[in-house]
């Protein structure tokens, strides 16, 4: 019996608790540690889902569904699981550092190497990009006033190519160890030379399937965005945030193919004696750096550009004011689109091209700051003679103005080949870019979770709460990354899991006390989110409007209905909704309804993500029969579903105007709430417009508030 | 907006299928960007081909002690008469809804489709056994099957499709998803000569000729 045909290269010591049985230590323990977790974590679902009679549940209303607003939350949902994950990794490997200051801590060389390349890796490819395109799916379409996204089951393909990457992470937790090559994975390390064994093919295929799905996402946004938009909405009327998502979904189109190259091209070499990246034979490892720079800068602003519209968003919204700058902040936006393509070079200034190449380079990379310096201006000046309330997304507003410029300026300073020279691989880049990403991407998905929750679910999240996790994450933030400036400028090298300096040991030590602040950050998080849900009759918004928002999404019930719109609506302006508001004819019943057709469930996409997600791990431990059976089984699918012909169904009219003239009665019956009585249980979601303050009088009885 | 008007570029259903052209755009706007990415792709390799054709030789042999131009020619005839085919395939859908017409324009596709693809495996048999010339052999014969590969495994991905095209216009015949299918499949096979042509005149002429 040859059991490598059946099982591949997996033995019983790949899985994570051999290397505790056989070589006892506290980084083994911590690696089963974690392993178990991950198993435990997997079982209390399974045991959850079966007492609790959710399995059906799951599988009808939410795995088959193709409805934007299901696959947004699944795509959130990805991507908090996945954060727990990284940032307790983070949180290790500070803690490890600063261990090992006297002896060699309590992580092994290799074991650290895994932490560091799993928290890149899974930070953003599974917890930054499934959080904006989770938030671009579920708030985008609102905007535009349409029904769906153009392909709502290539939407669900994309969801579940992404989980099916994020649950092979997740699975070398247990089987087999991962990548110690970094997030960037650089060949010739990451070959097969230097490289054996499963690690760099749990990178290379986890990080292909996100790829492939982020590819599909921007196309399908871009089309959506292009081509559904109500009646009105020209271009220039269109919410910030969807000009975001319009400029990011182009980079995901242009920018992700070079990234599946390179992996191709890696596995390649590693599977097939190629000779793209090693070090002899024609094989040059400068053409990875291109190619995986030429996606990884734009991916930053992949990743930045939708936190940029969520910030214009909250800061018009809570500013009681419209957005200042409009035009300006849309061409800001393209310009940075474009701009992102021009520099991808600064990621390796120090890898042999001439001088005058790497003064192009940094001039187009401090660019860059223009158009970012004139969003800055744009957002401060909205709040200039605005009423600012200081509710949780405005803090994390307030605070990213703060630190984004902070981290802009270290960004010049880097585009600076003379002093990239002296503090690249150093924490100074590392305390660079966390400084960007942190207060700029993860902050404003924080802001966006504590801006748009009550739309999707029906309750605003508890204030009090959300403050305290504000100033957790906040001080933490700080504290975490800034001592890394200094350590950086003292030469501790990045990646790196000793360095027995005495004097770096102070600010390791603050470090790692922001990191703890992060942590309690999160932990008050997850409290505040299961405290809403407990108090959820206490601060329900169903009217759909908490926040006396601006655009079209607030102008429906919350949750909406799976069609959005009863009617599409019909725009003469920006902020169609609070015009709306603002003129008194927001809530008026429409003339008529029509029969709507939404798109059935479907078990195409679970089907197509369960089976892709095998043929990784086929490949990933050599398994041929499963590889090349799921890789069948994949297209089957596919092809099985180009033969279905009922693949939708229709609402009646009857249905929808019974559902939409209750919400609209009681819209109209519900008195308006003003901003002060905002983060009260009077707020019910509706919102008497703070435009009209002043001029409606008191709004104590439902009569008062019929005219709107 | 009249429906006579070009929704989208390439062959439109305009003036035969009213309700098939307006539900085209959408649809056929988003298989253009899916080429756009595609084309993404290829572009990369083709820089990646670009580079090592020149840098990765090592010990290997060089570009024209490998390729046979005749081969290529012939290749490149067969997929443009493919493609020519299948404007004739789109042709007979759109005026005549003729499904034996469609169903063996399809058929010559296929076969000069897959005669390419043949011919193209014997270049690859011919270039590791007798001019020694694997894919391992070297960095550049690395971006040479991986460029011409990549092409190859679109042209039968396309292949696949088409069959499964024909299976749909015999079952269902002429519904308008089915004829927004052939449409995108006639963009996806067009494109493929595109790229062809780049690999012909980039990697075929200029590598003999270089």
């Amino acid at each position: 019996m040859n059991w490598e045909l059946i099982f591949g290269q997996i033995k019983w010591t790949s899985f994570v608790f051999a290397g505790m049985i056989e070589n006892p230590s506290l980084s083994e323990a911590i690696a089963s540690g974690a392993g178990s977790i991950a198993v435990l974590g997997a079982l209390a679902t399974v045991i959850l889902l079966t007492v609790k009679g959710w399995w059906v549940p799951l599988w009808r209303d939410w795995l088959t569904s193709v409805d934007h607003k299901k696959v947004g939350i699944m795509y959130i949902a990805i991507a908090l699981v996945m954060f727990a994950r990284a940032v307790i990794e983070a949180a290790l490997m500070r803690a490890q550092q600063l261990a090992a200051t006297e002896g060699a801590g309590f992580l092994s060389a290799d074991h650290f190497g895994q932490l560091f390349s799993t928290h890149g890796t899974i930070m953003i490819f599974f917890v930054a990009m499934p959080f904006i395109t989770g938030l671009m799916n579920y708030v985008m379409p609102l905007q535009i006033g349409a029904r769906d996204v153009s392909f709502p089951l290539l939407n669900a393909i994309s969801l579940m190519l992404t989980m099916a990457g994020a649950i092979l992470i997740m699975v070398s937790l247990v089987v087999g160890q991962f990548s110690t090559g970094g997030w960037s994975a650089y060949p010739p390390f990451t070959g097969i030379e230097f490289s054996p064994g499963e690690g760099v093919d749990y990178w290379i295929w986890a990080v292909s399937l996100g790829s492939i799905g982020s590819t599909l996402t921007g196309l399908n946004f871009a089309v959506t965005i292009y081509k559904k938009r109500c009646p009105g909405m020209s271009l220039f009327r269109m919410p910030l945030f969807t000009w975001t998502t319009l400029c990011t979904s182009i980079l995901m189109i242009f920018a992700m193919a070079p990234l599946t190259a390179a992996t191709i091209m890696l596995a390649l070499d590693r599977y097939a004696g190629f000779h793209f990246f090693t070090n002899g034979d024609g094989g040059n490892m400068m053409n990875y750096a291109n190619l995986f720079w030429l996606f990884g800068h734009p991916e930053v602003y992949i990743l930045i550009l939708p936190a940029f519209g969520v910030w214009s968003e909250v800061v018009a919204t809570f500013s009681a004011k419209r957005i200042y700058g409009y035009t300006s902040l849309v061409y800001a936006t393209m310009c940075i689109a474009v701009l992102s393509f021009a520099v991808w070079l600064h990621h390796f200034f120090t890898m042999g091209q001439s001088a005058n190449v790497n003064a192009i380079f940094g001039i187009a990379t401090m660019i860059i700051g223009v158009p970012t310096g004139v969003k800055v201006y744009d957002w401060l000046l909205t709040m200039v003679g605005g009423r600012i309330r200081f509710s949780t997304p405005m803090l994390y507003h307030i605070n990213f103005l703060l630190t984004f410029i902070l981290g802009g300026m270290t960004g010049v300073l880097l585009a600076n080949p003379g002093v990239d020279f002296q503090v690249h691989n150093t924490l100074f880049l590392v305390a660079h870019f966390h400084n960007m990403i942190i207060p700029g991407v993860l902050f404003g998905m924080f802001a966006a979770v504590q801006f748009w929750f009550p739309k999707v679910f029906g309750f605003r999240l508890h204030e009090g709460l959300g403050r305290a996790s504000f100033w957790c994450f906040a001080p933490g933030f700080l504290l975490a990354f800034f001592p890394l400036y200094w350590l950086g400028m003292m030469g501790a090298t990045r990646r790196t899991y000793m360095w027995s300096n005495p004097d770096y040991v102070p600010w390791l030590a603050l470090a790692m006390l922001g990191a703890g602040l992060i942590l309690a950050g999160f932990a008050l998080m997850v409290t505040q989110i299961v405290v809403s849900v407990r108090q959820r009759a206490q601060l329900a918004a169903p009217l759909g409007d908490p926040w006396d928002g601006r655009a079209l999404e607030w102008s429906i019930p919350s949750p909406p209905p799976s069609w959005n719109f009863a009617v599409l609506p019909q725009v003469s302006s920006q902020d169609p909704f609070y015009e709306a508001k603002k003129a008194g004819i927001a809530y008026r019943s429409p003339a008529a309804y029509e029969d709507i057709e939404v798109p059935r469930n479907t078990a195409t996409a679970p089907l197509i993500g369960l089976f892709a997600c095998a043929w990784a791990f086929g490949l990933v431990w050599h398994i041929w029969w499963l590889a090349i059976v799921s890789f069948v089984l994949i297209w089957a699918v596919v092809i099985a579903r180009s033969f279905a012909t009922d693949t939708e169904e229709t609402i009646p009219a009857a249905t929808v105007k019974a559902l939409n003239e209750a919400f609209l009665a009681a819209a109209r019956a519900t008195p308006g709430v003003t901003r002060d009585r905002e983060m009260t249980s009077d707020n019910k979601g509706r919102a008497h417009p703070e435009a009209l303050e002043g001029r409606a009088g008191t709004l104590a009885s439902g009569t008062a508030v019929e005219a709107l | 907006m009249s429906l006579s008007e070009r929704l989208h570029p390439g062959l439109n259903l305009a003036g035969t299928d009213p309700e098939g052209h307006e539900a085209a755009e959408e649809t056929l706007f988003g298989f253009w960007i899916f080429l756009m990415s595609d084309l993404v792709l290829f572009a990369v390799l083709f820089a990646t081909y670009a580079a090592m054709s020149v840098q990765g030789i090592a010990e290997g042999p060089r570009p024209a002690e490998v390729f046979d131009l005749t081969a290529a020619f012939v290749e490149t005839l067969l997929l443009l008469f493919s493609s020519f085919a299948f404007g004739l395939a789109m042709l007979e859908m759109k005026y005549r809804e003729n499904r034996r017409g469609v169903l063996v324009w399809l058929l010559i596709t296929g076969v000069l489709g897959a005669a390419f693809v043949g011919m193209e495996l014997h270049d690859y048999y011919v270039m590791i056994t007798e001019h020694a010339a694997p894919p391992q052999a070297s960095g550049f014969l690395s971006a040479y099957y991986l460029l011409t590969g990549t092409h190859a495994l679109h042209v039968s991905s396309g292949l696949v499709w088409m069959v499964i095209m024909a299976v749909q216009v015999a079952v269902f015949g002429f519904s308008t998803p089915v004829k927004l299918r052939l449409m995108r499949l006639a963009l996806f096979w067009h494109m493929l000569d595109v790229v062809w042509i780049g690999i012909f005149t980039f990697v075929y002429l200029y590598g003999v000729a270089s």
